[in-house]
C-alpha cells in the first residue's frame, strides 16, 4: 500500500466486504472517493450537507470519525429512516485516522 | 406573455453569466426561478461564505460573486421572474418554446437554457407502500398550507425535526386527535419545542410514539388508518387518522423537468460537450443540473458552459450567419 493511503471496507448487498485503497492527502470527502469508484451515490448537492443521498451507515470506526456539525446534524435529524450509525459520507474528509473504516451505503434516500 | 431570445431556468451563478456571454451576441435573456431572490444556492444557502476558486479572485464571498454578477449582466437588461417555477414546456413546431410557470406566467422564446443548479427543493417522502394512493386530497400530505382544513379531524405527524415539532405544537390546539411518530427516542430540535412538545405528550393532549417508523398505510378511497412499528420490539400500532402528514425536510429534485424527454442520467441532465445542447434541438443545459464524462460541479465549469452555450445558441437562432468572435478586450461591452 502506498504510503498516505488507508483502507476503506464496504460491505456489499450480500454481506460480502469490498476493501479499498483511499489517498488520504488529496483532501477527498468518503463521499468523493466512494463516487470515484463507480458507488450507486447521487450526491445531487455535490457536498453541502443538503440531500442526504450519500449516507452511509458505519458498521465499523465509528470512534474514528470528526464530529458532526450542526448542518450535518440536522439533517440526519429530519430523515425518516437513518440509524444511530449513520453519517453522510460528504461530511466525512478522508484522514489517516480512518484506517479500517468499514461502512454501508444506507441507500433509499433519493 | 413575455418574449424573450433565451429563456434560462434557474437564476444561479451560472444563469446569471450566461446573461452576459448572451449578451456579447446580442442575444436577450429571461431567467425564471422559484426562489424568491436571483443567486440560487449561493444566496439562499450560504451567502456568507468564501469561494476560494472562482479566477482571479483569491476570496470571494458567495453573495458578492451575486452581486457581481448581477451588475456585470445589467447592460443587456435582463429579465426576471422570480418566486415561479416552470412546470410545462412546449415546443411550436419547429419554432419558438412556449413556457409556463406554476403561477400561469407564459414565456416565449427561441432557446431554453436549463441552468437549475440542485433542482427544486421538494418534500422527501419515506418509503411506506401505498402512500401514494392517498395523496392529492386522500389523506397524505407532505407540507401544511391551511392549518384550518384540519380543525377537528384526526392527526398523524411523522418526523423529528423543527418543522415537525412545530407543526405539533400548532395544531395540538387544532385538531381533534394528534399523534407525533419519531424514530429516535429524542428531538434534537430547538429546546423550547422540544419542551412544549413534551408537557403536550404529558398532559395526554397529543400521542407521542417515540423509536417508531410509519409502516403502512390503509383506508377505503381515502386514508383511514396508519400502521405505526416499533423500530426495537416490532409491536405494531395502529392509530385512526383522516391526515397523515410526514414531514421529513426536503430534498433537491428535477421536478418537471424531468417530464420534458430530455435525456436524464442520475437526476443529470445528458448534454454534448461540443455547445451543451440537450438531446432537444434548442434546448442546452448548463452548470450542475448537466452530467457529461469527467464533469465537475464548479462555478468556473459552468461559466465556461455558458460561453460555448451562447455561441452555439446564436448560431441556432441565426442558422448560415457568420459570426467571428470579438474579444471585450477589444470591442468593450456594448449595451443594448
Amino acid at each position: 500500500m502506498e504510503e498516505n493511503n488507508i483502507n476503506i471496507h464496504v460491505q456489499n448487498a450480500d454481506g460480502s466486504l469490498t476493501t479499498l485503497e483511499a489517498p488520504v492527502d488529496m483532501g477527498l470527502s468518503l463521499m468523493e472517493f466512494l463516487k470515484a469508484c463507480e458507488y450507486d451515490i447521487l450526491a445531487t448537492c455535490g457536498g453541502m450537507a443538503l440531500c442526504a443521498t450519500c449516507c452511509v451507515d458505519v458498521l465499523e470506526g465509528e470512534d474514528k470519525l470528526n464530529e458532526m456539525s450542526d448542518d450535518e446534524y440536522a439533517m440526519l435529524d429530519t430523515l425518516p429512516d437513518v440509524l444511530p450509525n449513520s453519517r453522510l459520507a460528504c461530511q466525512l474528509q478522508l484522514n489517516p485516522a480512518m484506517e479500517g473504516l468499514t461502512v454501508k451505503l444506507h441507500g433509499g434516500l433519493d | 406573455m413575455i418574449s424573450t431570445d433565451i429563456a434560462i431556468i434557474g437564476a444561479g451563478p451560472v444563469g446569471l453569466f450566461a446573461i452576459f456571454e448572451a449578451g456579447l451576441l446580442k442575444m436577450r435573456c429571461h431567467l425564471i426561478d422559484y426562489l424568491p431572490q436571483v443567486g440560487g444556492q449561493l444566496s439562499e444557502i450560504y451567502p456568507k461564505k468564501p469561494i476560494y476558486d472562482i479566477p482571479g479572485y483569491p476570496t470571494v464571498l458567495a453573495q458578492e460573486l451575486i452581486d457581481n454578477l448581477m451588475e456585470q449582466g445589467k447592460p443587456f437588461h435582463p429579465g426576471f421572474t422570480l418566486g415561479e417555477r416552470i412546470e410545462g414546456l412546449e415546443k411550436r413546431g419547429e419554432g419558438d418554446f412556449v413556457l409556463t410557470t406554476n403561477m400561469g406566467t407564459i414565456i416565449e422564446s427561441k432557446v431554453v437554457v436549463i441552468a437549475g443548479g440542485l433542482g427544486c427543493f421538494e418534500p422527501r417522502k419515506p418509503a411506506v407502500a401505498g402512500l401514494e394512493q392517498f395523496e392529492n386530497g386522500r389523506g397524505v400530505n407532505y407540507m401544511i398550507l391551511d392549518p384550518e382544513q384540519y380543525r377537528g379531524q384526526k392527526m398523524v405527524i411523522a418526523g423529528g425535526g423543527d418543522s415537525a415539532l412545530d407543526w405539533t405544537i400548532f395544531l395540538a390546539d387544532v385538531v381533534e386527535e394528534l399523534t407525533l411518530v419519531h424514530r429516535s427516542e429524542s428531538f434534537r430540535g430547538a429546546p423550547d419545542s422540544v419542551n412544549k412538545v413534551m408537557a403536550l405528550a404529558e398532559s395526554g393532549r397529543i400521542n407521542l410514539i417515540l423509536n417508531s417508523n410509519l409502516n403502512s398505510v390503509s383506508g377505503s378511497g381515502k386514508l383511514e388508518n396508519v400502521e405505526i412499528i416499533h423500530n426495537k420490539s416490532l409491536e405494531v400500532t395502529n392509530v385512526a387518522a383522516d391526515h397523515l402528514i410526514p414531514l421529513f425536510g426536503l430534498s433537491p429534485k428535477l421536478g418537471p423537468i424531468e417530464q420534458w424527454n430530455l435525456n436524464i442520467n442520475k437526476s443529470a441532465i445528458e448534454v454534448n460537450t461540443d455547445d451543451y445542447s440537450t438531446n432537444i434541438p434548442g434546448i442546452y443545459a448548463i452548470g450542475d443540473i448537466n452530467t457529461y464524462t469527467n464533469k465537475l460541479k464548479l462555478i468556473l465549469c459552468g461559466f465556461h458552459e455558458a460561453a460555448l452555450m451562447s455561441h452555439s445558441a446564436y448560431q441556432y437562432m441565426n442558422p448560415g450567419v457568420k459570426y467571428t468572435m470579438k474579444y471585450t478586450t477589444v470591442n468593450g461591452v456594448s449595451e443594448f
